[in-house]
């Protein structure tokens, strides 16, 4: 694997100088948000709860919401009001995520459609009869978290927009792609073109040939697609504003259906060999009791690691950069953003080196389940 | 339940369906026309690329081949003027000395045709010297017979002495 | 809170291992590398899937530290 054509000089000079503004942007949007939401908070409760907001807010920026959110909180909020629509007992339900917004604890039972909801920290739940002691129409376990039943939550939240746009951007850039293909047979690349060409063409050689060997042609769409997917949302998620900003690749049911994905591929082309290793292994059949149900459980842990490890990698990154954000808020200095800010494009030029290894790491894992199961004879 | 814990690690249904949906439509999508045509352009390109490669290196071959035959043409013909050369200069030396030969015994023969004439020509001056010689001589002789023959007395000691001379040996 | 701070602290153990293991792997790939320039590229790449399997046992730390942290967003 020879990723120099891809790591060259001339693009990270072009990426550093592209991670220096959008950190720029980043540190400006948080310091709007953060500031808003962390001073009510000193002056309420004083220096001992300081913590709690900031890791709050840290994962309010992570977790997906059904707004797009700009800058300040309360009334002065800008934001994108993103469609929620709720599958409910009544039928589908759907309303501008704006319309319901102005009480998010639970206190206020509305109506959309004949059906009474509530929302509870960006929540949509179905109301108990009665409020509780502290005017919430929710049942709150030991974690605060409610145990009222929920209506299937089908919105189009900000992950699912992020979403929306990434696979927009794909489409457009490799079907553009494919008819520069089409169009200049036999000519040399140019442009996108000759942008992607080297990528798919390492996709091919480095990822599914070696792993695959000659099958390896009919798992070229699903190992393109997964990796142009997990990358291109990587990058997304390291833009802060806008067309970006969704912790996607981050987000624990995003990579649990690629996790899937991978593994109902697996298992669909098991050959043979494959299922002999789960069922008849190389040991004495008297160990069959005990190596069966391991192999079995062998089968759900290489997904679900790879579910785990995309989502721990982005998260974390998003989290460092957030938590070096912080630091200015924490100490409450301006002068800490001059330790803050650089650290901040110091991590962020290595999360965009980090969003590819992992889209490789994703395919390659992928390519090398899919191989194991596809292998016709034993090599040991 | 512990995964109910954080809404970090809680898999939220909505988002895996709408995952699911946006990511299977993007795969038939990008199957069909994307990387049909991509994948199949690069391995045409591929080989069109080892193809020229090839040809490339069958023209380099025939090139080469080409190239020594044409030495050996160069060769050949280079042998063939030199035979050509040797061959002439052999000829122009034989016609020199042809012609050296012809001169010589041409000259020779000249020579002795003049060596002939001039001796020839010698003989008759000498003859007609000779001749003048006797005639002169007799002429002189003749005269000086006369005058001494003038007078009888002379005439007859002369033929006394050579009388005397004459001794009827 | 108490929780969460003994499951950072596991966490933190995870990623001492994961740390010595994946040190290991690039040293040793390096090594490699050095030895053999021309293998370079293969071992660049099962070096990464190594270490993305190491890296895999950190992260499970992690998100064990995440479920024990409790309701905090």
């Amino acid at each position: 694997m020879d990723l120099s054509h891809i790591f060259n000089l001339k693009k990270i000079a072009i990426t550093a100088f592209c991670a220096v503004f959008l950190v720029a942007a980043h540190a400006q949007e948080h310091e709007n948000t953060d500031s808003a939401s962390v001073e009510p908070v000193e002056t309420e409760t004083g220096h001992a709860d300081k913590e709690a907001p900031i890791s709050e807010t840290i994962l309010h920026h992570i977790a997906d919401s059904h707004e797009w959110h700009f800058w300040g909180e309360g009334e002065h909020k800008v934001a994108i009001p993103l469609p929620v629509i709720l599958v409910t007992k009544n039928g589908i339900v759907t309303f501008l995520s704006n319309k319901h917004d102005q009480d998010e604890h639970g206190k206020e039972v509305f109506e959309e459609k004949g059906q009474q909801l509530v929302n509870f920290h960006g929540g949509y739940y179905y109301p108990t009869a009665a409020a509780n002691h502290e005017g919430e129409y929710v049942v709150l376990d030991q974690y605060k978290v409610p145990t009222n039943e929920k209506p299937l939550d089908l919105s189009i939240t900000k992950n699912v927009a992020s979403m929306l746009i990434s696979v927009v951007v794909i489409l457009f850039v490799f079907i553009s792609i494919a008819n520069a293909y089409k169009k200049r047979v036999g000519k040399a690349p140019k442009g996108m073109q000759s942008l992607f060409e080297p990528i798919i063409i390492f996709v091919r050689d480095d990822i599914a040939k070696p792993q695959l060997g000659h099958r390896y042609k009919g798992f070229m769409p699903y190992l393109l697609t997964v990796f142009f997917f997990v990358w291109i949302n990587n990058l997304m998620g390291i833009i802060p504003f806008f067309p970006g900003g969704a912790n996607l690749t981050g987000n624990i049911s995003v990579t649990a259906m690629l996790a899937l994905c991978t593994f109902i591929l697996t298992n669909v082309n098991g050959k043979k060999n494959y299922w002999g290793h789960v069922f008849t292994p190389h040991v004495p059949w008297w160990l069959y009791p005990l190596m069966i149900p391991v192999e079995i459980i062998g089968l759900f842990t290489k997904p679900i690691a790879l579910m785990i490890r995309l989502f721990a990698n982005i998260t974390a990154g998003h989290i460092l950069i957030l938590s070096l954000l912080s630091l200015i808020f924490i100490l409450k200095s301006v002068a800490a953003a001059g330790v803050a800010v650089p650290f901040v494009l110091f991590i962020s030029v290595i999360e965009l080196v980090v969003g590819f290894i992992q889209a490789f790491i994703f395919t390659i894992l992928s390519a090398l389940f899919i191989g194991m199961a596809v292998e016709e004879h034993a090599e040991h | 339940m512990l995964l109910a814990l954080n809404p970090l690690v809680k898999p939220d249904p909505g988002l895996f369906i709408w995952a699911t949906v946006a990511f299977l439509l993007l795969f038939i999508l990008l199957r069909a026309f994307a990387w049909k045509p991509i994948v199949a352009a690069l391995d045409e390109r591929e080989r069109n690329i080892e193809d020229a490669l090839s040809k490339a290196e069958m023209a380099k071959q025939e090139m080469a081949k080409l190239t020594s035959e044409n030495e050996q043409l160069l060769k050949q013909a280079r042998a063939e003027r030199d035979a050509i050369l040797k061959e002439a200069k052999e000829l122009k030396d034989q016609i020199v000395s042809d012609a050296k030969k012809s001169a010589q015994t041409e000259g020779n023969k000249l020579i002795e045709k003049a060596k002939l004439e001039i001796n020839a020509q010698k003989a008759a001056a000498m003859a007609e010297v000779k001749s003048q010689v006797v005639s002169l001589s007799l002429e002189i002789a003749e005269k000086v017979l006369r005058k001494q023959f003038e007078d009888q007395g002379k005439q007859q000691a002369l033929v006394n002495d050579l009388l005397k001379e004459v001794k009827l040996n | 809170m108490i929780v969460g701070s003994i499951a950072g602290i596991g966490a933190g153990l995870a990623a001492i291992g994961a740390g010595i293991g994946i040190g290991q792997i690039g040293g040793k790939a390096m090594e490699g590398m050095a030895r053999q320039p021309e293998a370079a590229s293969k071992i660049q790449t099962a070096m990464l899937i190594a270490a993305a399997f190491v890296e895999a046992v950190a992260l499970f730390g992690v998100v064990v530290a995440f479920l024990g942290t409790g309701n905090v967003g």
